[in-house]
């Protein structure tokens, strides 16, 4: 209870003491995503070029002092698009996490809150979208809302929050009737602000579990539909789209295809291993369950 | 017998689940932000006047009221009638259903090589604890974990067909264009599962059963195979389960790598261009795969472990 109120009170510092009880690849992990979000920041002002001036006198560079990873087909800086990257692919998920979570806590929240038929309705609703394999649900989606960033960051949202519905409904079930919770009704508090108080930080940490497990699955996922032709149109910098871009230059420049897949790979793992050391952290039962 | 029955059960459970996924995928496609008339309109390329609209409305059957609509469509659906594409102005179902197979095939392929390669890559790590063999499965599932699949196609391709050579770089026909696309499919869910059966079976090896086993004077092998195996092998089949959503996803990706002719191009063009009666029938279809793919693995489940087939039993 104590730790829970220090923790409160000095996210930094509890963050640091986090870090400072785990390994190598942790750390360097958390480097590595602290680096992600100054650039998806920054980006502006630390690129060397304008990542969409177009330059054809200087097409398919190799890396030089200039250009440090070389330019595309059309000239463009590769270091600065994927710089540039950054943004599109942490803000993305930055989004549609928030997205998730927010139908999560309502939805889960009204589901294990007013229970009977209510929840018995909501849990069939989730049942459907966890029927759904997660792609196929997100590329109907886009079928349904059309293409573009904001389009698959609704799908993803919408073939996502079931999960996080079902964690916040059960853990509120559990908690509904002890007795602080009867407690604070006599005493006359509503069942918002009983909600807000009581329940809801009770739900937050594993929220937070889950949250940082999916966040290297969702950047795959923007990344991929991108890939496709589905999220994030040319000549948008984004990692999904290099790859697209890079795909006719395979037999003359494979390079041009390695730098924006080995920027989302180290990414997506900088993330995972974040997620496996706070899931081991907060909520070790979890442990190999989330597979989706 | 138990399981003959476990399986009419569970088939006849399809039906009310298939049910309920037409109406959401019919309502949603529906309910959405666009007029399918205008995108019928779109995609034959005829410009949208007023009368246009109407009559394309008409033709459609989208003047009339929603559940009359789906009831419509449901029973054009139960004669496999799934519509006309806008944009191909062709029957729908014929289509997928040939473009279908070799997703499939692969999909399939992928899933062989997940559990052919995963199921000794884990033994292997549990006998040989912190040794070699489970240094090399623990750093292939960190980087399985995190490895993007169409980029992991790209490195094979670079690798094996341009600097090697020993590879096609793409189409279908031979097995040894299988391997490379089947590879990039499976590589998540294979290191996953790899990592999942160690830990399961050293869980197992910790029993008393095998403990007991082992007292009864069983050798190494045989204790492995048939006390530690089969009751490791049980999560694996239900992440077995979870994954297929994940390889027949990766499949829709990779084929276009990989020039491999199937679903995936037909249904991402009718995306872009929401072509509704292809995006219709397409999602059915996956889900009906979906769905098939999982009952098959409960009944796996149900075979390996006689408790769920009898518990089936004593309720019913």
């Amino acid at each position: 209870m104590i730790g829970a109120l220090e923790q409160r009170k000095l996210p930094l510092a509890a963050t640091f003491a986090f870090l400072g009880g785990s390994g190598w690849l942790v750390r360097v992990s958390a480097v590595l995503v602290m680096i992600l979000v100054v650039l998806a920041i920054f980006s502006p002002w630390i690129m060397p070029f304008d990542p969409n001036e177009v330059d054809l006198a200087s097409r398919l560079l190799a890396p030089d002092a200039a250009h440090w990873l070389g330019t595309d087909h059309l000239g463009r800086d590769i270091l600065s698009r994927l710089m540039a990257g950054t943004r599109v692919s942490l803000g993305s998920v930055a989004i549609s996490l928030f997205v998730i979570m927010t139908l999560g806590i309502l939805i889960g929240g009204a589901a294990g809150f007013l229970g009977g038929r209510a929840d018995q309705l909501i849990m069939r609703v989730t049942d459907i979208f966890m029927t759904f394999p997660t792609l196929v649900l997100a590329l109907f989606m886009i079928g349904m809302l059309g293409t573009g960033l904001v389009n698959v960051i609704v799908a993803i949202a919408l073939s996502h929050w079931a999960w996080y519905a079902r964690i916040v409904r059960s853990i509120v079930m559990s908690l509904r009737n002890r007795e602080y919770i009867l407690a604070s009704r006599l005493a006359g508090a509503g069942r918002v602000r009983i909600f807000i108080e009581h329940l809801l930080p009770a739900t937050l940490s594993q929220l937070l579990v889950l949250a940082t497990l999916d966040i290297g699955h969702i950047m795959l996922h923007v990344a991929g539909l991108s890939f496709l032709g589905l999220g994030v149109m040319p000549p948008t910098p984004e990692w999904g789209v290099m790859i697209n871009d890079a795909r006719q230059f395979i037999w003359t420049n494979p390079l041009l295809m390695v730098w924006p897949g080995l920027a989302l790979f180290l990414s997506v793992m900088a993330f995972n291993v974040i997620g496996d050391a706070v899931r081991d952290r907060l909520d070790p039962h979890l442990r190999e369950e989330h597979v989706h | 017998m138990t399981m003959l029955r476990f399986t009419v059960r569970r088939l006849l459970f399809l039906i009310p689940m298939l049910f309920v996924a037409s109406v959401a995928i019919f309502l949603m496609l529906r309910l959405g932000p666009s007029d399918p008339a205008m995108d019928y309109l779109r995609l034959s390329r005829v410009p949208p006047t007023p009368q246009a609209l109407e009559n394309a409305r008409q033709m459609l059957g989208l003047d009339l009221p929603i559940t009359v609509q789906y009831f419509n469509w449901l029973g054009d659906a139960l004669h496999l009638d799934f519509g006309v594409s806008y944009a191909l102005q062709r029957p729908v179902l014929p289509d997928i259903l040939y473009y279908l197979p070799a997703t499939l095939q692969l999909a399939g392929v992928a899933l062989l090589l997940t559990l052919g390669v995963s199921i000794p890559l884990g033994m292997c790590a549990a006998r040989h604890r912190d040794g070699l063999p489970d240094q090399f499965v623990r750093l292939v599932a960190f980087l399985g974990v995190s490895m993007p699949n169409f980029w992991l196609g790209f490195l094979l391709v670079w690798l094996l067909s341009i600097e090697l050579g020993w590879l096609p770089p793409m189409g279908r026909g031979s097995w040894s264009q299988l391997i490379m696309p089947a590879l990039a499919i499976a590589f998540m869910s294979l290191s996953i599962n790899a990592r999942l059966l160690r830990a399961s079976m050293l869980e197992v090896t910790g029993q008393r059963h095998v403990y007991y086993a082992r007292l009864r004077g069983l050798g190494a092998g045989r204790v492995e195979r048939s006390h530690i195996l089969r009751n490791a092998l049980l999560p694996i089949v239900t992440a077995t389960g979870m994954h297929i959503g994940e390889l027949i996803g990766g499949t829709l990706i990779i084929e276009s790598i990989f020039g491999w002719p199937g679903i995936g191009r037909y249904a991402v063009s009718a995306i872009f261009n929401r072509d509704y009666p292809v995006i219709q029938c397409f999602t059915l279809m996956m889900v009906l795969v979906f769905v098939l793919c999982n009952l098959i693995v409960d009944i796996v489940y149900a075979w390996l472990d006689p408790r769920i087939r009898l518990g089936v039993e004593e309720k019913a």
